[in-house]
């Protein structure tokens, strides 16, 4: 019976029910696409740390994310190699650069350098050609979300990249960057033209450690041999990169806020309507605690109202959610909607409807049963 | 400790009461408000509910009659004096132990039904089996049972809002007595009603009386009720000040209060 009382309590007055929905939905749409963000955002940080082959990174001092390095020199690579429990030290060089469109004009790039056979970071989700050909004579990868930016049509197109001329020999999906810049994959050696860094130069070190190896124990000894670089584990450069990128520049700040933002709303509003609706049937309350109803009867009442505007605001507020991040799909920050974010988002709604039915209740406890001899 | 209730060693009243005691009340006292504007609307009443007997609470307002209800109901709790309730004493109880001994043995009717105006009327009287936790197939069989000795087994579907004031209030007879209660309250149920309608409800309250399980106190003002009482009770300024069985006949009733009020004045 608790469950029909809500239900009917929630469906006896249709505009405040749609008000509560409309207030939920908004809620639910508003932290989707602020969470969605984040995670995209979060992806897109961490993609090239995440798919790079390596327990630990070799970089400069004070290297604060993956696109802005500065160069070391390259016998930290040998260091890293002639240490016990390396398997593997790939070079890998990375800068912003000019990308000179054909049409005219530049755009800034990223530009991306590792011989994608000594494993360590190599391009992925490859829609058109294969790695093997980035070893093609000028070849680089784009991601095809980034084509119209570069004004190249495809694979074939020939581009300038500093000094150098480039053609795009393969292509990518999904691979984007959070600077906005495009990423572009070429082999090491023309990585060193384009961005014009010396032989005795890289960016990273990406270092593949042997089977059974200790990590730290393995850091320790190579930060002996390069005092004047930093040795970062996998999971240390990628919260480091996302710190800068989220905390530091205040960006995941606001998309948090955004998304508290819209909690807060949401709890207001629904319990705004919560709070009214029961109002509207405080003397059923006072009947329900003149027939001996136990509190918990009550608030089980109230909550189940609170749960079924949570589900049925949480499946229309989903729907458009869902919605908006398709639409995203193509723009430069695409909205991340994962089944795990889908839950996240489900469990608030729930909790945020809980919080709302608490001055509801506490409404309902302050009544005096005896107003039930007084209407 | 208990305290044991005198009427369960002691037979007490002006006249024989057949019935076992369903409830006892012993000089309760209940003052309302705060400050200077604090009252005593009870100045130390004492009565028992007999089983098997429709009992009427009779006087003007502002007498104490819905406070006196309210207490009986466990609804309000006395600022003295001790209540029983089928045997238990109610002294010390906490409000959710309250509560339960009002779903357990207290069935109300109220002035204004009180009826959900969402639900149907069999689910309106399953709500009172709900909040004691008997639900499923038996509950519905149960609600059904109540609503066809008040003769509404023709409106088990219906909502309030399509049912008269009569049928309504037989609805909540049907919920006041589907969960069978020690006792039935019932605050000036024909109140609102005409007089044919009201007429039928006393008549139904005096057969669930006559089913000698439990007791049934009715609240009225309303004169036309008085046939159907075995007893009448009345409270004036906080104290019950007549006690008249029904076989005296209603004009004693009167005559008593009328001689009550002469013996004042002089």
């Amino acid at each position: 019976m608790t469950f029909t009382i809500a239900l009917r309590n929630l469906f006896h007055d249709r505009v405040r029910l749609a008000v509560t929905l409309v207030g939920i939905l908004f809620s639910i749409v508003l932290v989707a696409v602020q969470l969605g963000l984040y995670l995209g955002a979060r992806t897109m940080i961490i993609a090239m740390i995440e798919r790079a082959d390596a327990d630990l990174w070799i970089m400069a001092y004070g290297t604060k994310n993956f696109e802005e390095a500065q160069p070391i020199n390259v016998r930290a690579r040998y260091a890293a190699l002639a240490t016990p429990g390396v398997e593997r030290a790939t070079p890998l060089i990375t800068s912003f650069t000019d990308w000179r469109k054909p049409t005219g004009g530049s755009t800034l790039v990223v530009v991306i350098g590792t011989d994608a056979g000594e494993g360590g970071l190599s391009p992925w989700n490859i829609v058109a050609g294969d790695n093997s050909a980035l070893g093609a004579r000028d070849a680089v990868f784009v991601d095809k979300t980034y084509l119209p930016e570069l004004a190249v049509n495809g694979v074939g197109d020939v581009a300038q990249v500093g000094a150098a001329r480039v053609r795009v020999t393969g292509l990518t999906d999904g691979i984007r960057s959070f600077t906005v810049s495009p990423y572009v994959f070429t082999t090491l050696n023309r990585a060193r033209t384009l961005l014009d860094i010396p032989a005795d130069e890289l960016t990273y070190v990406l270092v593949k450690l042997a089977p059974g190896a200790d990590a730290m124990a393995v850091r320790a000894a190579i930060r002996d041999k390069v005092s004047d670089s930093e040795v970062l584990t996998a999971a240390e450069f990628r919260d480091r990169s996302l710190n800068h990128w989220l905390f530091a520049t205040g960006a995941g700040v606001a998309l948090i806020g955004g998304a508290l933002l819209g909690l807060v709303v949401g709890t207001v509003i629904v319990a705004q309507t919560l709070y009214s609706s029961t109002k509207d049937h405080l003397n059923e309350f006072a009947t329900l605690r003149a027939l001996g109803s136990s509190s918990g009867y009550i608030h089980k009442v109230i909550l189940t109202q609170a749960g079924l505007s949570a589900v049925l605001g949480y499946v229309l507020g989903m729907a458009i959610a869902l919605v908006v991040v398709y639409l995203s799909e193509g723009t430069a920050l695409p909205i991340v909607m994962s089944p795990e974010l889908a839950a996240v988002l489900l469990a608030l709604t729930v909790a945020m409807c809980g919080v709302s039915a608490v001055s509801a209740i506490g409404k309902v406890m302050r009544i005096d049963p005896a107003m039930v001899f007084n209407r | 400790m208990t305290v044991e209730s005198p009427a369960a060693t002691v037979a007490a009243g002006p006249a024989a009461a057949t019935g076992e005691v369903m409830l006892e009340a012993r000089d309760i006292v209940k003052e309302l408000g705060r400050g200077a504007g604090r009252v005593r609307a009870l100045k130390g009443v004492n009565l028992e509910l007999h089983a098997g007997e429709l009992t009427l609470l009779m006087g003007p307002s502002g007498s104490g009659k819905t406070t006196l209800l309210s207490i009986l109901g466990c609804i309000l709790t006395p600022s003295e004096g001790t209540l029983w309730v089928a045997k238990q004493p109610t002294a010390g109880l906490r409000p959710e132990e309250l509560a339960r001994l009002r779903r357990r043995h207290i069935g109300f009717i109220f002035q204004s039904y009180n009826l959900f105006e969402t639900l149907t009327a069999e689910q309106n009287v399953r709500v009172a089996l709900d909040v004691r936790g008997e639900r499923g197939s038996e509950a519905r069989v149960r609600a059904q049972r109540a609503l066809q000795q008040v003769g509404l087994r023709h409106k088990l579907k219906a909502f309030p809002r399509n049912m008269s004031g009569g049928e309504q209030q037989r609805v909540a007879v049907a919920r006041a007595i589907v969960g069978a209660p020690s006792v039935i309250l019932a605050d000036e149920p024909t109140a609102a009603l005409d007089s044919e309608n009201g007429l039928a409800v006393m008549q139904l309250l005096s057969e669930i009386a006559a089913d000698r399980s439990r007791a049934v106190l009715a609240v009225t003002h309303d004169p036309r009720t008085v046939p159907f009482a075995n007893r009448v009770l009345r409270i004036e300024d906080g104290l019950i000040v007549g006690e008249e069985r029904r076989a005296e006949g209603v004009e004693t009733v009167h005559e008593l209060a009328r001689n009550r009020k002469r013996k004042a004045n002089a």
